[in-house]
């Protein structure tokens, strides 16, 4: 079987896959190019080395050290974010930023620069980063901070694994009271509610977001606001280990997801009973889809594909025409979630998030009309000043991508010369 | 807390195992080829919550050395509750064909130091009166295939000489677990392409702690092999002998 990415988009194999698991080894002497493939997440092709070789870095999973009174954490760059969640939570430690899956590695983490529902408090999770250990393929090894090769610390996070390969890293976790998150809903109808819930909101909570119903005439939505709390009664029902409890089966045919399914799911979603207070446990919150795994199979094999993208905020009058124009086009998506960036400054030169609003949704992979679909978005999106989010494109043209990244040129020279990858073919300059 | 020793810990297998224990803070002692690879799973172990981790290299096949090493691992964690016995290599069956020197040394590494180790370990656990030996066998140990009969052989052997060790100290409280594993998804078994059948490592690392804490006697993991390998070993040899399994 072909090795895809979360979006399952048909698309050229990788013609060589090699395990890496040692941090010290020296990486392989090559004609082609390579790519770090961590848990293969992110939506299209910034993971994907169409042509060449990938280096799976699920095996280079170890912790390294811990100091239990500063909470830094140094390990491997495989280690999934769930290993850390499951070694440190009961200990009463959490990640500074997750993002909504936790099956995802460091690395990737570091290479998306990824965020989460308190980016308005919090910043990106390379905000959290001490420092890396870059390997070159020339051989060298670059140990980067803020303070020592800044620059390539810069060029590195949200750098789409482009400069090298993340061996190791040193990061903040943060202090939480248990393993609850107190949460409150709000239903709310039209985008200036959305707005006015937010800005009170992110006032006083750590973590905002909200999912929006895309198809309905006015956008409407619950708009969901939590802290981590102590809450040590609470359990999650048991299962085990390893083993989620629904999966969904491999090469399903044909999409369950389509203009019927979405409009009845969208109504339940939003009329289905919702306590305005609660005390949950902290993965229903963060991940709720990681309780289905291999979800993405939902849409059959012609696979989906994500549109994340974050307007600034003086545009976000725009949001409205955005939502308008998807709602008209009768495709859409189940999970659209919405949510503010706040002014927080990301580390790395690529970084997606900016002080805005950012909406994601899935789409079905329906060939031309999708395409088309996104050609209308994007051209909103860039008369607006805003960007998409590489981490889940795979079809965005380079001219969009050239267009709407800034420090694109300040970033250029740091690419690896053995590192590619299908996102960089696509969008990079020549 | 268990005070635990694991010899071949480099292993896939053997590693994932050790985080279960780490986790539960058990004491452990690593025994393996590679300083430099001992030591990087011991700081992860430490991280992972063991209350103590000790490391030490040493080639399964320096028989002399068993001695020394198990000095070493009971004066590091203070004793001996428990022993996992992991190390092995996947023979190239082919060229062991052509080689009787590489189909010695196979015999060697996957079955004699396997039992100079359990010999030992046997004496050991059953001078204290008490402990647990946990050997990884294999399901290829059950019947002699023409794909694979060099390492067939040696864990065929492990698996005997482990069925009458723990016939004879049942008497003196010494626990003996035979483990085989069916097809598992590691470095050693990197070059085959992956089906159903294939387990991942963490997984056979549950059945292992499980079997160890209700004190099995053999077990197979994942536990569907049980049923596949009682179906091979009851085919008739003058059909199986034209199988090509």
């Amino acid at each position: 079987m072909t090795l895809r990415s979360w979006g399952q988009l048909p698309g050229d194999p990788a013609v060589d896959e090699r395990w890496w698991a040692e941090r010290t080894a020296t990486l392989p002497q090559l004609d082609g190019s390579l790519l770090a493939y961590g848990n293969g997440r992110s939506y299209g092709d910034v993971c994907l080395n169409g042509g060449a070789t990938l280096l799976h870095t699920r095996g280079m999973d170890r912790f390294i050290a811990f100091d239990e009174a500063s909470g830094v954490l140094s390990c491997e760059a495989g280690v999934l974010l769930s290993d850390i969640l499951d070694v440190f939570v009961p200990r009463g430690w959490f990640l500074p930023v997750t993002p909504g899956t936790r099956f995802v590695t460091v690395g990737g983490a570091i290479a998306n620069d990824v965020h989460g529902k308190n980016h308005h408090g919090a910043g990106t999770f390379g905000c959290h980063v001490r420092r890396f250990e870059l390997l070159r393929s020339d051989g060298s090894r670059c140990l980067c901070s803020p303070g020592e090769n800044a620059d390539w610390f810069a060029a590195t996070i949200g750098g789409l694994g482009l400069t090298g390969l993340i061996t190791w890293v040193e990061m903040d976790l943060k202090r939480i009271a248990g393993v609850g998150v107190a949460v409150e809903n709000f239903r709310f109808n039209g985008l200036d509610e959305f707005f006015s819930l937010n800005a009170t909101a992110e006032a006083s909570h750590d973590y905002t977001v909200a999912w929006i119903d895309c198809l309905a005439a006015t956008p409407r939505g619950i708009f969901v606001a939590g802290d981590h709390v102590a809450a040590s009664d609470l359990a999650l029902p048991p299962r085990k280990p390893g083993n989620l409890p629904l999966t969904l089966p491999a090469d399903w045919p044909f999409s369950l997801v389509n203009g019927v399914s979405l409009r009845a799911f969208n109504q339940a979603y939003y009329h289905r009973p919702l306590p305005a207070k609660a005390v949950v446990h902290y993965e229903p919150f963060f991940y709720p889809l990681d309780a289905v795994a291999h979800w993405n199979r939902l849409y059959g094999r012609k696979g989906f594909y994500q549109y994340q993208f974050v307007l600034p905020m003086a545009a976000r009058e725009l949001l409205g025409d955005i939502l308008r124009c998807i709602a008209t086009s009768g495709q859409g998506s189940f999970l659209a979630v919405l949510k503010t960036f706040g002014h927080l400054p990301s580390p790395g030169l690529l970084s997606f998030p900016m002080p805005g609003v950012t909406l994601a949704l899935d789409f079905p992979n329906r060939g031309a009309p999708t395409l088309a679909l996104f050609e209308r978005l994007d051209a909103m999106v860039g008369a607006a000043r805003g960007r998409l989010y590489a981490a889940k494109d795979a079809r965005m043209s380079g001219e969009f991508f050239q267009r709407s990244t800034p420090r694109l040129s300040e970033f250029m020279p740091y690419i690896d010369p053995k590192f590619s990858s299908g996102f960089a073919r696509r969008v990079l300059p020549c | 807390m268990q005070r635990i020793l694991i010899v071949g810990a480099t292993s896939a297998i053997a590693e994932a195992t050790a985080r279960l224990w780490a986790a539960r803070g058990d004491a452990l002692f690593l025994v393996g080829r590679r300083a430099d690879r001992l030591e990087v799973i011991a700081a992860d172990l430490r991280v992972r919550g063991a209350a103590a981790v000790g490391s030490f290299v040493m080639d399964a096949c320096d028989i002399p050395a068993h001695r020394a090493m198990l000095d070493a691992a009971e004066l590091a964690i203070g004793g001996l509750d428990v022993a996992l016995i992991a190390h092995g290599s996947l023979p190239d069956q082919k060229a062991c064909e052509a080689s009787v020197d590489l189909t010695l040394r196979e015999i060697e590494n996957n079955g004699l130091s396997v039992i100079a180790l359990a010999t030992r370990l046997g004496e050991k656990f059953e001078a204290q009166g008490r402990g647990s030996l946990a050997v990884i066998s294999s399901v290829a140990g059950d019947r002699g295939r023409q794909s694979n009969y060099v390492y067939g052989a040696a864990k065929g052997m492990v698996s005997l000489f482990l069925q009458g060790l723990r016939n004879r100290l049942v008497r003196k409280g010494v626990h003996v677990l035979t483990i085989k594993p069916g097809f598992v998804d590691t470095p050693m078994t990197k070059a085959f392409s992956k089906s159903a059948l294939w387990a991942k490592p963490a997984s056979i690392a549950r059945g292992i702690v499980r079997a160890i804490d209700r004190k099995s006697d053999e077990v197979y993991l994942p536990g569907f092999w049980y049923l596949i390998m009682a179906l091979i070993r009851h085919i008739p040899e003058r059909v199986f002998k034209r199988l090509s399994l």
